[in-house]
């Protein structure tokens, strides 16, 4: 077993989903209690990379972030490197290809919170910051641990961008699903099983925990 | 004193009224769709008009000529809403509490227990929502709304769940707490009683529409008179 890849891979994964949380909360707050006719359009945007191939995703972010664009050079003289190829841009590349995983469940959960509620709050002086982290956040609890496995486990099985954006290096941009590529590839079948057995395990112990969250108790059916 | 001017449209209803609220309580009186509700969150803030005016005393919450709209928390008004909308993760005394983040933790205590009392839901600080009959919950909204002394009352209808005994009792309670905390009250109801009990002006809503405004036995006369003809006129008297 290749633990490098494995502890690469939870820590894209943990610190993706952190990313995402900070993210996704406020965004779908926005989302549900903003008014306009541009909210269409940023929602529009933030699923966007569901229906994206991850490849066309990856490339391009590849060409964004590379030394051929004004932004690739900026954030190279920034941070001292190109974000391509390295695990800071499969991080950015992560928190985008996933950011429909976060948003998504939260917009729901924030949109099940009765707007009584909410009016209740504006009167007795709350801001949208304390409507969210006060109102939102605690009654859509379950939304949010739900939006969070599903941004982890979404990027620990991710392919295409990390491979189109990070390559295979070890120990930067070698997660677990590049592994198992690369040892299906060289017929390392035996390998493959154990790299592909783990996969499968965190995804089936994270849907597991989702799903425990998300049902029903005994007691609530009367 | 509130004067109002206000135009509204929700779909094809149309709210337009015209009046000042000049004495310490108004009824807004009228059948179920006539705009009471909607005329009380136009008050609040928490909806805006297509066009009109609101001036709490001296200060105007709402003009839209000159695109002013006080927030629904700056107007230093308090709501109870038919649906009672206590939040249902905090206890009673921290649904009371909610409104007062300004104050210090000792005087925010002191006036959540003075709320609890004022009311008659001392027991019941430590409930939840859940917990709480439709009864007890209106009590509790009741405190939310007075606890940071509004200037601006509003009640939707506070005291449908309680019976009459209970309602009587709390709302002379009420009106005593209006006067010394020189609040101005309105209350929307389709009750006839509540409007000859609390003695007050009575702006009767029709269809979204002001059908009269003036001393209580007054206008419940005009709609007595009306509802004894359109009953006529149904052929069933």
């Amino acid at each position: 077993m290749d633990w490098q890849a494995f502890a690469l891979t939870l820590r894209l994964a943990t610190v993706t989903t952190a990313i995402l949380l900070a993210m996704a909360v406020p965004l779908a707050a926005l989302l549900v209690l903003g008014r306009g006719r541009w909210l269409a359009a940023l929602e529009a945007v933030a699923t966007l990379p569901l229906v994206l191939p991850p490849t066309v995703l990856g490339f391009f972010l590849l060409v964004l972030l590379g030394p051929r664009t004004a932004i690739g050079r900026g954030i190279a003289a920034l941070l001292g490197h190109p974000l391509a190829f390295s695990f800071d841009g499969l991080v950015v590349g992560s928190v985008i290809y996933s950011l429909p995983f976060a948003v998504q469940p939260l917009v729901a959960g924030f949109a099940a919170v009765p707007s009584s509620l909410v009016d209740a709050a504006r009167l007795l002086g709350a801001g949208p910051a304390r409507v969210v982290g006060t109102l939102l956040v605690p009654l859509a609890r379950r939304s949010l641990l739900t939006a969070a496995i599903l941004s982890f486990l979404h990027t620990v099985g991710e392919f295409g961008v990390v491979l189109m954006l990070g390559g295979d290096i070890p120990g930067s941009t070698r997660t677990l699903s590049i592994l198992l590529y690369n040892q299906v590839e060289n017929f390392d079948y035996a390998a493959a099983e154990r790299t592909a057995a783990l996969l499968l395990a965190m995804c089936v112990v994270a849907l597991a925990a989702v799903y425990s969250t998300s049902r029903p108790r005994g007691g609530d059916r009367g | 004193m509130v004067e109002l001017n206000l135009n509204a449209r929700r779909g094809s209803f149309h709210l337009q009224v015209e009046c000042r609220f000049a004495t310490e309580w108004t009824v807004i009186f009228g059948p179920s769709g006539s705009g009471k509700s909607t005329l009380l969150r136009l008050l609040a803030g928490l909806d805006a008009p297509a066009s009109g005016r609101v001036a709490l005393d001296d200060r105007v919450l709402t003009d839209t000529r000159r695109n002013l709209w006080i927030k629904p928390g700056k107007r230093q008004s308090g709501m109870v809403a038919q649906q009672t909308a206590l939040f249902p993760h905090l206890s009673a005394a921290a649904n009371i509490a909610y409104g007062l983040a300004a104050m210090d933790r000792a005087a925010r205590a002191r006036r959540v227990s003075d709320m609890l009392e004022l009311v008659g839901a001392t027991e019941l600080a430590a409930l939840r929502p859940a917990n709480l009959s439709g009864g007890q919950a209106q009590r509790v909204a009741l405190a939310r709304a007075l606890a940071p002394a509004p200037r601006l009352l509003l009640l939707d209808e506070p005291f449908s769940a309680l019976d009459g005994a209970a309602s009587d009792a709390l709302l002379q309670r009420l009106q005593a707490w209006v006067r010394a905390n020189r609040v101005q009250a309105v209350m929307a109801t389709h009750d006839a009683s509540d409007a000859l009990a609390l003695g007050a002006e009575v702006l009767l809503l029709h269809e979204g529409r002001q059908a009269a405004m003036g001393p209580a036995a007054e206008v419940l006369a005009i709609e007595r008179q009306r509802l004894i003809e359109r009953l006529k006129g149904d052929g069933r008297l």
